[in-house]
């Protein structure tokens, strides 16, 4: 049967039938293929077609191959360019100090009890993304426990806040990007053969020195694929900037969101977001000579 | 050999695990205790005392109703689409080799890898620029466009621990490839395409930024609640949050218990040769 996309041999058996065969994983994947190419592939592209129009929302905009719209918005918005960077960074580092650990623990210590606490892992998230932003907006506000309890213990300055400022934001992607770290972190260290690391003590290595040259390597692919699928969309996040944070804590996305929606400034929006499509697509080509299309799209999946 | 050292190491990670669970439940917590918040005023921040009031009247606030029902449309539809365009792409991609398979695989990923500022971004300046109204129609569009890639990595994990020598009988047996498919391959994976199904509801309920983008005049429950995040959200949005919370965790228990017994069936058909 895996054969079946091969050419029909003439004469061989019954061609017709064959051929037919030949033609079915066309019609297979024609109608996902065209939705993908014409509401995904062609959009994306399209973004730099818009991006180099000129005009204004009430008269309309016309193609005026306007290159300059690239170093303009980058010189007006690196600042939350490279917030967004930055800010995606942190969140990224944290998820992994959060994750690694409780994926090391569901892996090796929950026995049969893994699926339950992966289920547990991924529960939360089947809330509404803003009804839980919105719920550490009512946990992190002025008068809150949590303020309250961190300036009873000296970790907060007596006039000091957390909502509206840069730690809420990086908190709250944080904790909203927290299952795409931990998922794929768990699939490596789930598959890592225990018997290496025990073979290590054996040979006289301290468990420091086993976890740091055995496990840590042969987890790599989840640490990387975890890694990227924090990273990517948590540079294009804006839901918590604008939830947790103010103006001064904006990110790309914000820019992105208000250009097209509030102001509709189109080809600088099209520019940013071409951008940022741009860099991920840079960073996705370099993790796929790294470690393959199908390691990365089940991590996502988990 | 167990040294005091490596218990005391064993015990920091489970201390830490379970400081990482509870630390992911906590907002979960606020939504579920002030669903039951008699709440004063607009604002929903302050416990007050318990209530049953807004369990009894979870639409009474206006425009909430359709915003919810919006959601639940556009989900199904969705779900409905993209299950059923992805089903046979999974196929596509898993049981023939044919040219531009790889190509096929790589577009399929992209959009899970794409920044949803990018999608929504993207899919505006396209409705623009071809004069398609924004609405209820491009949002499911949208929807269907990124949840695709959830429903095929999902389907192909499914068909790929199946075991391939079943359809092989029955075509053996003479069954054309399309009555092997449609009475043999499909039946096998419906656990899968459940799972996609219960995947792809989720994520399109859920959605608010390409949603932001492509909605035009039409409401969504997250577009419904982030609207309403700037004058106070009403306890009514918490629960119908943990109503659907509820719901799909039910949903998904009886899903884990079907590929629970889905396996235990492939180790049977393994051991005693069909």
């Amino acid at each position: 049967m895996s054969e079946a996309g091969a050419p029909a041999a003439a004469g061989g058996g019954r061609p017709a039938r064959r051929r037919r065969r030949a033609m079915l994983p066309a019609l297979f994947v024609a109608p996902g293929l065209a939705w993908l190419i014409l509401f995904y592939a062609i959009p994306v592209a399209s973004q730099l077609w818009v991006s180099l129009q000129t005009g204004n929302p009430d008269d309309g905009f016309t193609q005026t191959w306007n290159w300059n719209v690239y170093p303009d918005a980058l010189g007006e918005y690196d600042e939350q360019l490279v917030r967004s960077v930055g800010y995606a960074a942190s969140a990224t580092l944290l998820c992994f100090v959060i994750a690694f650990p409780l994926a090391y623990f569901i892996a090796v210590k929950a026995g049969r009890f893994r699926n339950l606490f992966l289920l547990l892992i991924i529960l939360p998230f089947f809330t509404s993304l803003i009804v839980r932003t919105v719920a550490w907006q009512t946990l992190l506000t002025d008068d809150g426990w949590v303020v309250d309890t961190l300036k009873s213990v000296g970790l907060l300055s007596d006039d000091g806040r957390l909502l509206a400022t840069r730690t809420a934001v990086i908190a709250g992607i944080t904790y909203n990007f927290l299952p795409f770290m931990a998922l794929p972190l768990y699939a490596s260290l789930e598959r890592l053969d225990r018997r290496l690391v025990e073979a290590a003590t054996d040979l006289y290595a301290s468990r420091w020195t086993a976890f740091r040259k055995v496990t840590l390597p042969l987890a790599a692919p989840g640490i990387f694929a975890g890694t990227l699928l924090t990273f990517i969309p948590a540079i294009g996040d804006y839901i918590n900037a604008q939830l947790l944070g103010t103006s001064r804590q904006y990110m790309i996305g914000n820019v992105i969101q208000s250009q097209y929606i509030v102001v509709r400034d189109y080809p600088v929006a099209a520019a940013l977001s071409f951008i940022v499509m741009i860099c991920v697509l840079i960073i996705l080509a370099f993790a796929v000579r790294l470690i393959g299309t199908r390691q990365l799209s089940e991590a996502a999946v988990a | 050999m167990r040294t005091r050292a490596d218990r005391l190491r064993d015990l920091g990670v489970t201390v830490w695990a379970v400081l990482a669970l509870i630390y992911l439940f906590v907002p979960i917590f606020v939504i579920v205790q002030f669903s039951f918040n008699d709440n004063e005023g607009r604002f929903n921040f302050t416990w007050q005392r318990f209530t049953l009031k807004h369990w009894k009247d979870p639409f009474g606030v206006d425009g909430l109703q359709h915003a919810f029902t919006n959601s639940l449309t556009i989900a199904a539809l969705t779900t409905l689409i993209a299950v059923s365009l992805g089903t046979f792409v999974a196929l596509a991609l898993v049981r023939y080799r044919w040219p531009g398979r790889g190509t096929v695989s790589a577009l399929v990923f992209l959009p899970l890898a794409t920044p949803e500022v990018v999608l929504g971004a993207a899919l505006l300046g396209w409705y623009l620029t071809l004069n398609f109204a924004r609405g209820y129609t491009a949002i499911v569009i949208a929807h269907v466009m990124f949840t695709l890639g959830y429903v095929v990595v999902t389907i192909r994990a499914r068909l790929e621990g199946m075991d391939l020598h079943i359809e092989e009988a029955a075509m053996d047996l003479g069954a054309n490839q399309w009555t092997t498919i449609r009475k043999i391959t499909l039946p096998l994976i419906a656990p899968g395409i459940a799972a996609a199904s219960l995947l792809s509801f989720a994520i399109s309920i859920d959605d608010f930024v390409v949603t932001n983008f492509t909605a035009g005049q039409t409401s969504t429950f997250p577009l419904f609640v982030f609207g309403a995040s700037r004058q106070g959200v009403p306890p009514q949005v918490n629960v119908l949050a943990t109503m659907l919370l509820v719901i799909v965790v039910a949903l998904m228990f009886a899903n884990l218990a079907w590929q629970r017994r889905a396996a235990r069936r492939d180790a049977r058909m393994e051991s005693e040769p069909a």
